[in-house]
């Protein structure tokens, strides 16, 4: 009888990572840069936007013209290789919950290769909710504690914004910001003279030379599919790709991680991974073991840690892994604004995401609902791809096409008539807001269900409750309010009521799920410290969305980066100083 | 603009590029143009030009005769045809599945309303013969309740070969799509603005880039 061989590799590591998107990328860059030796396990294949793009593709070069697949949930033409569903590594629900989606990116850089770019601080207030509102848990560290990393993201890195001097949406050290669109001017106009603010956006993308290794932003209006010229920030090109070039980092892709390995004294030993390839299992063993799979992934890894020493898992004597897994909540509203249509053509494609937006601008204290959401807008003459034009029948019956009133329907040069008219006139907005952690939404290790390498794969049990529901209310009557405000007509998102929860995203939707290993205090009710090192296991460490004890009304990323870095930063210190 | 060209301008307008740059003096760079497919889109795409054609020739023939009646010649552009927008349909059914039954079924729904009608097959009618059938399924309000699902299909084949002709180079031309190149955004164009009675803020001409 043969056994199976774990082929464990000689060399040891001072730390491999698994996972290489923001958390996972940033640890990599900073730890290899300080000169130690670094394993990257990656899941997907590598992946350099250089070479790997669709930037500047038409959409006849897709033969699906840029409609999506299962591979490309978001077009054929964005850059995440997989999404919601991957062939072989199910997922699981558990009954009466609402269905959690769980984007994976299964590539180097993950999800950073397609992400909005939105860029946004944790203000003052995000770190101490519960202080504020007595519900889920303040941070262990405050703003003041993360400042230092985000200004040097904002420099490493690279962000456009403005100063604004709000007290919880953080002034940074930020690039020049595009000029609003024709749209957004609109929609700045009609949000302001309701009280709304509206400001420039702040995303990751180099308006200004910031390096020799970066291009600059050409406005293609395209993040979404990666950028040939590193004109904004990808985990792949800003940080893997450099950290490689220190010489210092071992990058395996196609490791698809399996447990975390532990010594009879319940110190982390290293990583086992299944290599796609030879489907062969192989261990590699480091001073410090480094988690960046993503919220869920990391969150699976650990409970798939099972040893002696951790019977419930690894850093898990709390029983919180798994646990307050909360995503951004999300609602939207679209129609068209008819004074623009027949518009004059020019390129107006920007930036690959907002010029403008509107940070949270109300007292929840005076609401029915305990946290704030910020607002995105869209709209303009955009690129067409599949989809575009259709539902003709249901424009051009209802509004007037060149002073003439037309029959709904149609064909022939008529209809070409209405599709011209009609392009660029369609706008939108959507809510993304703070969902409140609960001890009750969680992942687990489903017991029935392994995935094709024979891994343990995850049950969700996750639940939007009555503080979200009424914060998409909420959405849905300023949507309305601001499209009255500017003279459009809604044509969608304007039906959603108590019996749907206003439109309210599952959880996941949003794919900014956060919080299944969070960082806390007591080590009873928090598996990490305010380093995000273990409570349970000094030499494992966590950087990527697991760690947040709550999230905020911004988008999570920048916080994923500053607290790598914070932690990353800790990690070189504790070596040197022999601590681990 | 092909994606060379473009990816040429990319240099010639000197807006930083180094990474390319570097790549470009390199030939063992020089990238497929499905560089940016992973391994199991390369197989599926595969799997479906190898397999066997979707639709027959009478079908394929019927099709191309309504996309050209929704997409037709005019001033502006050429025709759904000459933008092988029935190409993409075959594609695309083959693609998303779920098209496949409405489609056949309702060419074949046309076929035997013009059967009733004319004595013949679709394709064999006369060109008003042909549109006078169209008419009858064109227009949803106006339509009799007997070929609802007639306007079903028609509906379908509206969406299919617009969204096919304006993702064409031809349609895309067409529509006057400017962007997809290299630019430097400096806001919206001043008579734009006028026409809108806009302007942008001095916060905004100072805090912004401008080129």
């Amino acid at each position: 009888m043969s056994t199976v061989q774990v082929k464990v590799a000689p060399k040891k590591y001072d730390a491999v990572i698994v996972g290489s998107g923001a958390g996972g990328g940033m640890a990599a860059y900073v730890l290899a840069k300080a000169g130690l030796k670094v394993c990257l396990l990656e899941a997907g294949p590598d992946y350099d936007p250089a070479k790997n793009s669709s930037q500047l593709k038409n959409p006849w070069e897709s033969p699906r013209r840029g409609a999506s697949t299962k591979m490309r949930p978001f077009g054929d033409f964005d850059a995440s290789f997989w999404g919601w569903e991957i062939d072989g590594e199910p997922y699981t629900q558990t009954k009466g919950s609402d269905k959690f989606e769980w984007w994976r990116a299964r590539m180097v850089g993950g999800r950073t290769n397609h992400w909005g770019r939105i860029s946004l601080r944790f203000g003052p207030k995000d770190f101490k909710r519960r202080s504020i509102d007595g519900l889920g848990d303040d941070w262990p560290i405050g703003y003041e504690d993360v400042k230092p990393y985000y200004d040097k993201i904002d420099q490493l890195i690279g962000v456009y914004g403005t100063n604004e001097g709000l007290e919880n949406d953080p002034d940074g050290i930020f690039l020049p910001p595009p000029k609003p669109r024709l749209h957004e001017l609109m929609f700045k106009k009609a949000a302001t003279g309701i009280n709304i603010p509206v400001i420039p956006s702040r995303l990751s993308i180099l308006t200004k030379k910031i390096n020799d290794e970066r291009g600059v932003c050409f406005y293609c209006g395209q993040c979404n599919r990666s950028c040939k010229v590193y004109g904004d920030f990808s985990s792949s090109s800003v940080l893997v790709k450099p950290a490689i070039m220190t010489g210092n980092v071992d990058l395996i892709t196609g490791a698809m991680a399996r447990e975390v390995i532990t010594d009879r004294e319940g110190k982390a030993v290293g990583v086992s991974y299944v290599n796609k390839n030879d489907k062969q299992e192989y261990q590699i063993n480091a001073k410090v073991v480094i988690l960046g799979a993503s919220t869920c992934e990391t969150a699976r890894l650990l409970l798939n840690s099972k040893s002696q020493k951790h019977p419930n898992g690894l850093a898990n004597s709390s029983g919180v892994v798994g646990h307050y897994l909360h995503d951004s909540t999300g609602a939207a509203m679209g129609g068209v604004i008819p004074s623009l249509f027949g518009r004059k053509r020019y390129n107006e494609d920007g930036v690959g995401g907002m010029h403008v937006y509107t940070p949270w601008w109300l007292d929840n204290k005076k609401l029915d609902f305990p946290r704030g959401y910020h607002i995105e807008y869209w709209g303009g003459m955009s690129q067409p791809n599949y989809g575009f034009g259709m539902g003709m029948q249901g424009m051009n019956g209802k509004f007037q096409v060149n002073g003439q009133t037309k029959e709904e329907g149609g064909y022939g040069a008529s209809l070409k008539e209405d599709v011209r008219f009609f392009y660029g006139a369609s706008v939108g907005m959507g809510g993304r807001g703070e969902g409140i952690p609960d001890f009750k939404n969680h992942c687990k290790i489903d017991p029935d269900v392994v995935d094709k390498y024979g891994i343990p794969v995850l049950n969700f049990d996750c639940k939007n409750s009555d503080y979200e529901i009424k914060q998409a209310k909420h959405m849905k009557e300023t949507f309305r309010e601001i499209m009255h405000e500017m003279g459009a007509v809604i044509t969608w998102g304007d039906q959603d009521d108590a019996s749907n929860n206003y439109g309210l995203s599952n959880p996941g939707n949003i794919i900014h799920e956060a919080g299944t290993v969070r960082m806390g205090n007591d080590k009873k009710t928090s598996a990490l410290n305010a380093w995000g090192q273990a409570h349970d296991c000094n030499n494992l460490f966590c950087v990527d969305g697991s760690v947040f004890t709550s999230q905020a009304d911004k988008n999570i990323t920048w916080t994923i980066l500053a607290l790598s870095m914070r932690t990353s930063e800790y990690i070189l210190d504790q070596l040197k100083k022999q601590n681990i | 603009m092909d994606r060379r060209n473009s990816i040429k301008a990319l240099f010639f307008t000197s807006f930083s590029a180094s990474v390319l740059m570097a790549m470009a003096k390199d030939p063992k760079t020089t990238v497929a143009l499905d560089s940016d497919r992973m391994q199991e889109e390369k197989d599926y795409l595969a799997k479906i030009k190898a397999g066997p054609k979707f639709f027959d020739l009478h079908e394929m023939a019927t099709i191309k005769v309504l996309a050209d009646i929704i997409m037709p010649k005019d001033k502006v552009s050429g025709s759904a045809s000459e933008a092988k927008v029935p190409d993409f349909i075959e594609f695309i059914v083959k693609d998303m599945p779920e098209h496949q039954v409405p489609v056949r079924g309702g060419l074949k729904w046309l076929d035997r309303h013009s059967n009733n009608k004319h004595s013949k097959q679709f394709v064999a009618c006369t060109p008003a013969e042909q549109i006078g059938i169209v008419d009858e399924i064109a227009y949803p309000k106006k339509a009799k309740p007997e070929v609802s699902q007639g306007v079903s299909f028609f509906n379908k084949m509206r969406d299919l070969v617009t969204t096919g002709f304006y993702t064409s180079e031809i349609g895309v031309k067409d529509l006057g799509y400017m962007g997809n190149v290299p630019n430097q955004w400096n806001g919206v164009p001043a008579e734009v603005l006028k026409q809108y009675g806009l302007a942008y803020t001095d916060k905004e001409n100072k805090e912004c880039i401008s080129y």
